[in-house]
């Protein structure tokens, strides 16, 4: 036990090991000295109980054994918790199973050995290699002291949730007339005007009456069971890429909306903390309690047919007929770039040298590779935005002829700000300022709706930029 | 943000392609029996007997051969709107064992795989608790600690197959589960070292990332077997996993595995929030919906052969294997059909048979070259068994999306290629 000055004995029983570790810690060092005493004095019976029944024990066999003494540990434990108060030296001096040699043995290990620490604490647990790793043992009344208090501001920083009876909304209040302006404002470019989405995009009105059809509709106004869901979830969460950059009242005025548009309340409402509550959602009794247990568990644990089972097997349905898996090639696009990569590193730095009017120059006399491995980049944005013949805008503006283009510059998308001014001052997008948008969209154009992180290498925008000026104005 | 689970039609595949690329990219010519002329793999030099390789510091963190390079998460774009809030799949296919390699580990998440310095996170305990507190990473690395492999499984995994089969290869219809052992401190040290009060009955782990995930737990759960994980497979959580800490909450649905863990509240009710009432409750036919289904059912796949993976040697002697999972316990029995139901086999288990594992199973045959309708159905250690995907849509309807462990079918006709199909 020398080599484990912190630790506690290691107990033969027959072939199979029971370890009983012991962590050192700090001043409640009695209570876990006693644990340990209680839990020597159960080994060293079983102990006893296994030399007798010999070494030829069957793995199996000793499984049991090493269960008892787990139970018995934590019996001891509960005997013993009267104790606590004595200092561990005590504990050790009066423990009533220092006779038996493997206790003493452990007892000297943990008490001593380990210089100026503490004994330690006991994590009850006993181990045999016919079992999986047994989880750390009840440990009432016992902390480590790590940590610190958080202050009433930190918790209130972070202490968001929302609860449906009201629990943790804040003071505010927000009418739908407001709402509607936020809303287009910050949602409408993902999920439409009129909560009806833009492409994949949640849907947040109607569905009324769609829960039993085959492409059910889950709003608020058809599925959700509470509004305060609504409002935690805008609070926390939304803007899509601009997280909890809405103020309380702006919330209270989006979620009042959302009403408006599932045609739960009238136009003059002005939903607030005070009446929020008296706001209930249609499907708030839609939900029930995970009910598996009581009729598809039973169902599904019959002992099944292994033989003769059935006489014909036809095929029903085959994926090959819906044919929306993915195809393969892009892996071996990936592949064909990760051995471009493989190319010495000289290219790509000079890549990261090349300024962005060299970019220009690669306009004039596109690159055909660097189009193809711009098309594979722009992967990442075709979520949102649109090129080529019949491209219009979605959730972004589309972007053909984009290089040349007023900033700002399509009379029918509605642009953040940020880019209202940059027209009003006459920018025009080139490969210089449109390198630095993707580079870093919200450090370039501060309060871009773009929620996008940025592309993360100087390559990748070359070949964006030069996919991009393929797209003529049309 | 959403998924949708009904297929939109790509521009264009050939099922044939994919299977034929897939055979092409994973297994070397082989040499036809009866051969009379010598390999030149024997009777020629290869550069690599001849040349040195790298030396030691050529990769100071290795990566797979490069013969490996198709073995990568995949995605399917028509499931989100987005990439960001999105969803990849684990190659299953390509994997053998039961510890799914950190790099492969599918991801889902719903803002962004979030880079957080874990000098600058923080875990709070607030709530119905004696003391409110904040731990720093520093801090949380002087508790005690414990190792355990477990499955996670995403709710949604199979989703797009409720209505049919869907999705050809494992990888996607299968690919949203991970098993990797996690170090980590039992969930119910750091709550003792708040203090419960009597009044705790929920917890609300909540994410630092930018959707600040949150899901209501119940204390019993938090108090049983859930950890605070920091390394996965021995080392640091990876970014995608919730570095520099996740919640891990064995058997239950993926969602609840809170990564980039900055909070948990103690409370007396759930929360009731949008990933346990607007996503993750389960639509019945009779348009009411079960919520806080969190129990993963038992579940098997053969991941080989499969539409990815397919026989590229022709008949003879054949290896069959899959991995099966459930979240009340371990898989004691895996049976296997090689002609779709009429009858069926024992598989061979291999492996660790872990709580809340993954299972190795394997079946060895001797392929007649005729074409195979291939299953498998997990027992287990509670007695229950897998169902066919018409048991479940008897119970559940077409519209729940979540939880489908529904028993899949694999054809493999004649030349070896495989299908998703359904069978009556």
């Amino acid at each position: 036990m020398s080599k484990f000055p912190n630790q506690l004995a290691l107990v033969a029983v027959a072939t199979t090991s029971v370890v009983a570790l012991s962590v050192g810690l700090s001043e409640r060092a009695a209570y876990r000295a006693d644990l340990a005493a209680a839990e020597a004095q159960a080994m060293a019976e079983e102990t006893q109980a296994a030399e007798a029944s010999a070494v030829a024990e069957a793995a199996e066999a000793e499984t049991v054994v090493t269960e008892e003494v787990t139970e018995e540990v934590v019996a001891e434990a509960e005997v013993v918790e009267e104790a606590v108060e004595e200092p561990a030296e005590d504990v050790v001096a009066e423990a009533p199973v220092a006779e038996d040699a493997p206790a003493e043995e452990m007892h000297a290990g943990m008490a001593f050995e380990g210089g100026t620490s503490r004994p330690a604490l006991f994590v009850g647990a006993a181990w045999a290699e016919s079992h999986e790793s047994p989880m750390i043992g009840e440990l009432e009344g016992i902390t480590f002291d790590l940590g610190r208090e958080a202050l009433p501001e930190e918790v209130a920083a972070w202490n968001i949730d929302i609860r449906p009876d009201g629990q943790g909304l804040p003071v505010g209040s927000g009418d739908v007339w407001t709402g509607e302006e936020v809303y287009i404002e910050n949602c409408a470019m993902c999920h439409g005007d009129f909560g009806e989405a833009v492409g994949r995009w949640p849907v947040l009105a109607g569905g009324w009456d769609t829960l039993t059809h085959e492409d059910p509709v889950k709003t608020p106004g058809s599925y959700w069971p509470y509004l305060s869901t609504v409002w935690d979830y805008v609070h926390r969460a939304m803007p899509y890429g601009q997280a909890q950059s809405l103020t309380d009242d702006e919330v209270y005025a989006i979620t009042a909306y959302l009403l408006y548009l599932n045609n739960l309340v009238d136009d003059d409402f002005e939903l607030s903390n005070e009446n929020f509550t008296e706001v209930r959602l249609p499907n708030e009794d839609g939900f029930f309690m995970d009910d598996r247990e009581e009729g598809e568990i039973p169902a599904f644990s019959e002992e099944p047919c292994m033989e003769n089972c059935k006489d014909s097997v036809e095929i029903t349905m085959r994926a090959t007929i819906l044919d929306v898996t993915p195809e393969e090639e892009e892996a071996e696009v990936t592949e064909a770039a990760a051995e471009t990569s493989d190319e010495p590193a000289t290219e790509e730095a000079a890549a990261e040298e090349a300024p962005a009017e060299e970019g220009a120059t690669e306009m004039a006399a596109v690159d055909p590779a660097l189009v193809e491995e711009g098309e594979g980049v722009f992967r990442k944005c075709r979520a949102c935005h649109q090129v080529g013949e019949g491209a219009v805008n979605r959730t972004g503006p589309h972007l053909n002829g984009v290089l040349g283009r007023t900033i700002g510059g399509l009379d029918d998308f509605r642009y953040s700000g940020v880019f209202e001014e940059a027209k009003a001052a006459g920018e025009v997008w080139g490969p210089e300022n449109l390198g630095a948008y993707l580079a870093d969209p919200r450090g370039a154009m501060p309060g871009t709706k773009m929620s996008f992180a940025g592309l993360r290498s100087e390559d990748e925008i070359a070949v964006m930029i030069a996919y991009l000026s393929t797209f003529e104005a049309q | 943000m959403d998924m949708k689970f009904k297929g939109m039609k790509p521009s264009r595949r050939s099922f044939l392609t994919g299977a034929a690329a897939a055979g092409v990219g994973s297994v070397a010519a082989t040499v036809a029996k009866g051969q009379t002329a010598p390999d030149p793999a024997i009777t020629e030099l290869q550069d690599w007997q001849v040349y040195l390789g790298d030396g030691v510091d050529a990769a100071p963190y290795g990566m797979p051969s490069k013969h490996e390079s198709h073995v990568v998460r995949r995605t399917v774009e028509w499931l989100t709107a987005d990439n960001v809030s999105s969803i990849n799949f684990t190659p299953l296919h390509e994997l053998d064992g039961i510890i799914t390699p950190n790099g492969v580990c599918f991801e889902r998440h719903h803002g962004g795989a979030a880079e957080i310095d874990p000098a600058e996170h923080r875990l709070m305990i607030n709530g119905l608790v004696d003391k409110e507190l904040v731990f720093t990473m520093e801090d949380l690395m002087r508790f005690p600690r414990e190792n355990h492999v477990y499955f996670l499984e995403c709710a949604a995994n199979t989703g797009m197959e409720w209505a049919g089969a869907q999705l050809n290869g494992c990888q996607f219809t299968h690919g949203m589960i991970h098993n990797v052992m996690y170090t980590g401190i039992p969930l119910k040290l750091l709550l003792a070292e708040a203090g419960l009060k009597t009044n705790a009955k929920w917890i609300l782990p909540e994410g630092a990332d930018a959707s600040a995930m949150t899901r209501s737990i119940p204390i019993e759960k938090a108090l049983d077997d859930c950890l605070v994980a920091f390394k996965m497979n021995g080392e640091a959580l990876r970014t995608e996993q919730g570095y520099p800490v996740r919640l891990v909450v064995p058997g239950w649905e993926g969602n609840m595995w809170v990564k980039w863990l900055r909070r948990i509240e103690v409370g007396d009710e759930p929360w009731h929030h949008r990933e346990e009432t607007s996503k993750y409750t389960d639509l019945l036919e009779d348009g009411t919906a079960r919520r806080f289904t969190w129990e993963m059912d038992a579940k098997s796949v053969i991941t080989n052969p499969s539409p990815q993976a397919p026989l590229t040697h022709g008949p003879g002697y054949t290896v069959l294997t899959g991995v099966a999972w459930s979240g009340r316990g371990t898989i004691p029995r895996v049976d296997v059909t090689l002609d779709g139901g009429k009858n069926w086999h024992q598989a061979r288990m291999s492996g660790p048979s872990l709580n809340k594992s993954m299972h190795r199973f394997y079946f060895e045959f001797e392929w007649d070259g005729k074409p195979l309708l291939l299953q498998s159905r997990a027992h287990d250690s509670t007695g229950y068994v897998q169902p066919t995907k018409n048991q479940l849509r008897e119970w559940r309807g077409e519209n729940s999306i979540y939880h489908n462990n529904g028993i899949q079918t694999w054809y493999v006709n004649e030349k070896g290629e495989a299908e998703n199909v359904e069978i009556s």
